[in-house]
């Protein structure tokens, strides 16, 4: 069994909802990743989405196009990602980390040759915003072949026939994006009993995992999508107390307080 | 020079993009899942109406009364003389309404916007004749207009900023990235995915996720199809060569596309060598970048050995983009079409020298088209003939100039 799928099946045995915070690799610096990523675990998350820095991130909004800016100021490349991740995986052999960025810097190193490393560094899956399962050309092939995860989005303008077509493709878990938008968006109130029957037509479609991601950022919206949601995904919420830390003695405990919040409110819900 | 290519391949590349939007290897639509649903409205709109002949004749009729078409094919006799060589015929572009080819295609969209009942259309612009076209034709059919702009260009072009406001739009400095065209790109899209359901996002130039690139072609092919006819009317017979500027690459397969199937005729698109090739300051990813995926298709980029875009340079903003049109980039690759490139100096003495000898003020774009265009004809003889595309006038351009001279206008 996959470490993804070990490690939502001990959730639900629990009882519990997975949280998984997204940091941008690189960001503030290069050493600081991996000790952010045992951080993370530390007060509780469950697995860890780690952002390859690009330099046009379409999708993203300021928040996380400023980490990018950041990472890469100091280079952070696609073969440090991976460094990291087989850093990180020599002290936690459990904890499933997903990469998460934009298809240029992978189409560049090569479909084979990225999932090969990655697969060897101890990545478990990678979600590629910009490559919709339409545009695969030995993507899928290559992410399969070497264990790891293709993750796809879906939205609130996916329609349901494009629900099954993305869903036959997707394996870890099902991203959903909850609003219409960037990443750090959002600001009404979640809207639980309609994300709820969003999330039922998705599982009508795939036996995976659902998250919920984008506009999650504090206690009550983590706790409101961990009702419906089987994962929840917190980024901009976070970068943003990286960006205000920076490489300050406090920025582990700023961090750590964030996620405990988060996941105090999860297990309450 | 062009490879000869059988009638075979040259019916092939007429029919591309393929039905998911595909130009051989390059195009497609690389996007975020939310984008996919509105890029399948409008490719579904965008070929309901390119079959109706309502929104035809309106769109023709736009193009006649409105932008002033057709635009004239000019014999460019005293610069042909001083060239000495192949005859040059100027495709005055130039003379649309708003100064620049830009326009056919903002109409072309607006009126696509109207029929998909869209409130509010939004555009990005480099230089500024992008945003100037869309802001012109929203103000006429009365619809709000956000223009986004690098924060450099806005300083850079000043004047069009101006001309966008005049005109009703609201102009939002981009101050992510490079500050300069695709970082408004991009933040035109980051809108169009915020506010998706009343929004049309007008693209400028023929890159994007499909449909775009098919799209714009189809509305800038105007220029081509007319050239064609004046040429023929004016010489009795074809050109030998066409040459226009490649930025996204949208004037140049505007004129380049109804000429495909005419194998006799070269094609060569010019791009922008800023301070030359070999500096690495330049703007010209056919000819010294590589494929990647940018902006929605794959195509030739310019990018670092990471996959990072990397910043462009140019004296032209409007050709100062580190992409291209998916299909240029196959063109190149099928040997149908000729990727050159110019440098900044070249350009600018090529301006100078058309305004002199013509008495018409090229675009700094344009006259990237013009520098290429004078040394092919100088290699070529005077029964032959050359139809450049002066994608645009150079009014914008004047301060550009001026500070280059030290003059202060």
């Amino acid at each position: 069994m996959s470490r993804i799928a070990a490690r939502f099946e001990a959730l639900k045995g629990a009882g519990r909802k997975a949280l998984i915070p997204f940091i941008t690799a690189g960001d503030p610096s290069l050493a600081a990743t991996v000790p952010l990523m045992h951080r993370l675990v530390e007060e509780g998350a469950d697995l860890i989405e780690l952002g390859v820095p690009f330099s046009d991130p379409m999708a993203d909004g300021p928040v996380i196009q400023r980490a990018s800016e950041r990472a890469l100021k100091h280079h952070t490349s696609l073969v440090h990602v991976l460094e990291m991740v087989a850093a990180f995986r020599k002290d936690d052999a459990q904890t499933p980390v997903i990469l998460m960025g934009y298809l240029n810097p992978i189409e560049v190193m090569g479909f084979e040759a990225f999932a090969k490393a990655a697969g060897e560094a101890g990545v478990d899956g990678v979600l590629t915003v910009d490559i919709p399962p339409e545009e695969d050309d030995g993507y899928l092939t290559a992410m399969r072949a070497n264990g790891l995860a293709p993750i796809f989005l879906l939205s609130p303008t996916t329609r349901d026939a494009r629900i099954a077509k993305v869903c036959a493709v997707a394996s870890g878990f099902v991203y959903y994006v909850s609003l219409k938008g960037v990443t750090g968006a959002g600001n009404a109130a979640m809207d639980t009993t309609a994300l709820g029957e969003r999330l039922d037509a998705i599982r009508r479609h795939t036996p995976l995992p659902v998250g919920v991601g984008f506009g999650i950022k504090d206690g009550p919206s983590a706790a409101s999508a961990a009702k419906v949601a089987d994962a929840v995904i917190v980024g901009s919420a976070l970068v943003k107390v990286i960006e205000a830390e920076g490489a300050d003695d406090d920025l582990l405990d700023a961090v750590g307080n964030l996620i405990r919040e988060l996941r105090g409110a999860m297990d309450a819900a | 020079m062009t490879k000869p290519l059988s009638p075979e391949t040259i019916a092939e590349l007429l029919a591309l993009p393929d039905a998911r939007g595909h130009f051989g290897p390059y195009g497609g639509r690389f996007v975020a899942e939310t984008l996919m649903h509105a890029l399948d409205e409008l490719q579904e709109a965008y070929e309901r109406y390119l079959q109706d002949p309502d929104f035809q004749r309106e769109f023709d009729d736009d193009l006649r009364h409105y932008v002033g078409r057709p635009s004239p094919l000019y014999f460019a006799e005293r610069w042909t003389k001083k060239v000495g060589g192949a005859r040059i015929y100027l495709k005055r572009e130039d003379l649309n309404h708003t100064g620049a080819h830009k326009v056919n295609n903002t109409i072309g969209q607006a009126l696509l916007a109207k029929r998909m009942g869209k409130k509010r259309i939004i555009a990005e612009t480099g230089a500024g004749q992008h945003g100037v076209a869309s802001a012109t034709v929203a103000a006429r059919l009365g619809l709000e207009c956000v223009v986004y702009m690098g924060a450099d260009d806005i300083e850079r072009q000043a004047i069009n900023v101006y001309r966008m406001k005049l005109l009703g739009a609201t102009v939002v400095a981009v101050t992510s990235g490079s500050r300069t065209l695709k970082d408004a790109l991009n933040e035109a899209m980051r809108d169009w995915v915020t506010n998706i359901d009343d929004t049309f996002y007008i693209i400028g130039t023929v890159a994007g996720p499909h449909p775009y690139p098919a799209m714009v072609r189809d509305f800038q092919c105007i220029i081509g199809r007319e050239a064609r006819e004046q040429i023929l009317e004016q010489q009795g017979s074809l050109p030998d060569a066409l040459v226009a500027c490649v930025g996204g690459g949208s004037n140049a397969i505007g004129l380049f596309h109804p000429f495909i199937g005419d194998a006799e005729v070269a094609i060569y698109g010019v791009e922008a060598a800023g301070d030359g090739i070999e500096t690495g300051k330049h703007a010209a990813p056919l000819s010294a970048g590589r494929p990647g995926v940018l902006h929605g298709n794959r195509t030739y980029l310019m990018e670092d050995r990471n996959g990072q875009i990397i910043e462009t340079h140019s004296i032209s903003a409007g050709l100062d983009y580190p992409g291209v049109g998916p299909e240029h980039a196959w063109l190149k690759d099928t040997g149908r079409a000729n990727y050159v490139s110019v440098t900044d100096s070249e350009a600018l003495a090529a301006f100078h020298e058309l305004t002199r000898v013509e008495g018409i003020i090229p675009a700094l774009e344009s006259s990237h088209a013009l520098a290429y265009a004078s040394k092919l004809a100088a290699s070529m003889s005077p029964e032959q003939s050359i139809i450049v595309n002066l994608s645009g006038r150079g009014d914008k351009d004047i301060h550009t100039v001026a500070r280059l001279e030290g003059i202060k206008v």
